[in-house]
């Protein structure tokens, strides 16, 4: 009988990753790779972006090249579910076929969180997370002008309106909280992208909650807020965040808390299973705080810390997450995070559209936002991991460069 | 379509083909060409893809963008005069032929 393999669910960013990293790191034995979606594993960032504004073929998005699984020996099951995890027996059901494991890998990422109103599932209401969702807006967007309403002012929902407003479409952008990007930007930054869609001619509006969606009589659809006002649309997408898929490794026994919680090892409450992206609540050992992170930046970085502890070659996560985002002209890169912050220095103009955020806590650096400026935001990846004393002279003048400091 | 050569950091060639209107870099990661790593995927955000141009090539691949200029300072094998960001170049028919080098290291 074949040696058990090891067993890799879920196939994107991480769990491509994973894979990618324990051939590179020596390991010969079987590897099994196992996603829910038909499609060979690909990158998610694009479908908001260049996929949906440049007519991007389906082929480019693709992590590796179709032949790549069978080089590397790797057993790729597409468009399968797993439905169950036993840790004792170390099986995981697959189409309902048992399938023993000589170690896993939980790489089962996350999905879209819902809106939960009435209307919420009319046709023309869409959410994007695959892509196949990313095919849907770009066929509806394909089909003559369009009014789009993004629900949610987050990275997905201003990225939409950007690559549609670009496509020539009227665009409403609907945000909840007063202002853009709240969860993970400082009011500053919040207030300079909010500019920015409406010298686009997007409108955007704040404070504003959904009620309920409703059709038209002319067969369009009408967004419902609850101080009365209604936008009409032709499509609505819904960005409104999302939730770990956890509930599979739940459902195994592994401790879970707003994702399967792992430690700075990606290793999970089982030493034959680890996880990694963003499905774990996951501890940063140079942080050392414990989160969640939707990015893949934390996809790829934990992903090699995984494939590190299950080639028996431990090593801590301690990268400091960074983030990117991509509306019409501008690059909006972060590092490290402002929560917490008790001061802020400007570098740059935001007249001018360039410009970066320090924020500091006690007078430790503890993350920058830049708008294109990408060498402030790499310099600032290091300034933040080493804690690098910054003075406020050198991050006001544009003169100096920030290398200077490392 | 154009034939691009990609010489990794120990030397060893590859020559693939690569359709007109993709970058260099995706030229390489479809092709599964070791030493780009593209961690953004050609969002110009992450300096993983970085390449050195053969000098013959310079003047065709086109001159860098201010911001592939900034990425540049920050890469991992420090850049030089001919350095460029692969997923910022587009494959036309004028770059058959193209020879790029790898760096040592990308991240």
């Amino acid at each position: 009988m074949a040696e058990p393999p090891i067993i890799v669910v879920g196939a994107g960013q991480a769990g491509l990753q994973i894979v990618d990293s324990l051939r590179r790191g020596g390991y010969s034995g079987r590897l099994m790779l196992i996603g829910d979606e038909k499609s060979l594993p690909y990158q998610r960032p694009p479908l908001s972006k260049q996929y949906m504004s440049e007519n991007m073929s389906d082929d480019r998005l693709l992590f590796r090249p179709a032949d790549y699984y069978e080089k590397k020996g790797v057993e790729l099951i597409l468009g399968e579910q797993v439905s169950a995890i036993d840790t004792q027996a170390r099986t995981v059901v697959i189409d309902g076929q048992t399938c023993e494991y000589a170690k896993l890998a939980i790489t089962t990422g996350a999905s879209v969180r819902h809106i939960p109103v009435p209307g919420a599932e009319l046709e023309g209401v869409c959410y994007l997370r695959s892509v196949e969702d990313a095919q849907y807006i770009r066929t509806q967007l394909s089909s003559g002008p369009q009014r789009v309403a993004a629900i949610g002012g987050g990275f997905i929902g201003l990225e939409i309106a950007a690559s549609a407003r670009e496509l020539g479409h009227s665009v409403t952008v609907i945000e909840a909280q007063d202002r853009l990007m709240a969860r993970v930007v400082a009011p500053l930054v919040s207030e300079y992208f909010g500019d920015l869609h409406r010298s686009h001619g997007v409108e955007v509006l704040l404070d504003a909650a959904v009620s309920g969606i409703e059709r038209a009589d002319d067969d369009s659809l009408i967004v419902d807020l609850t101080d009365g006002r209604r936008i009409s649309a032709d499509l609505i997408v819904v960005g409104i965040g999302s939730i770990p898929h956890s509930a599979l490794a739940e459902a195994a026994g592994l401790t879970c808390n707003n994702g399967i919680v792992v430690d700075e090892f990606a290793q999970t409450s089982d030493p034959n299973v680890v996880a990694a992206g963003d499905c774990t609540m996951h501890k940063n050992a140079r942080l050392n705080v414990s989160h969640r992170l939707e990015s893949v930046q934390n996809a790829v970085d934990q992903a090699k810390i995984a494939a590190a502890t299950l080639l028996g070659e431990p090593k801590p996560y301690e990268q400091v997450p960074w983030f990117w985002s991509d509306q019409f002209d501008a690059k909006l890169q972060m590092v490290g995070s402002s929560v917490g912050f008790d001061r802020t220095v400007l570098r740059g103009s935001i007249a001018d559209g360039e410009f970066s955020v320090f924020y500091f806590n006690d007078g430790v650096l503890i993350g920058v936002d830049s708008v294109n400026r990408p060498s402030d935001h790499v310099t600032s990846r290091k300034l933040i991991a080493n804690r690098t004393a910054v003075s406020d002279d050198v991050l006001t003048d544009i003169e100096q460069n920030l290398k200077t400091l490392l | 379509m154009p034939k691009i050569t990609y010489i990794s950091h120990a030397g060893e060639r590859a020559v693939v083909e690569v359709p007109v209107g993709w970058s260099v870099m995706e030229g390489a990661i479809q092709n599964d060409v070791a030493g780009i790593v593209a961690e953004c995927g050609g969002g110009c955000a992450c300096a993983t893809c970085h390449v050195f141009v053969d000098p013959l090539w310079t003047d065709k691949v086109g001159e860098r963008s201010a911001m592939e200029q900034d990425m540049l300072e920050c890469t991992a094998t420090d850049s030089t005069e001919v350095s460029r960001l692969s997923c910022q170049i587009k494959v036309t028919e004028d770059l058959d032929g193209l020879i790029v080098e790898l760096p040592e290291s990308q991240t």
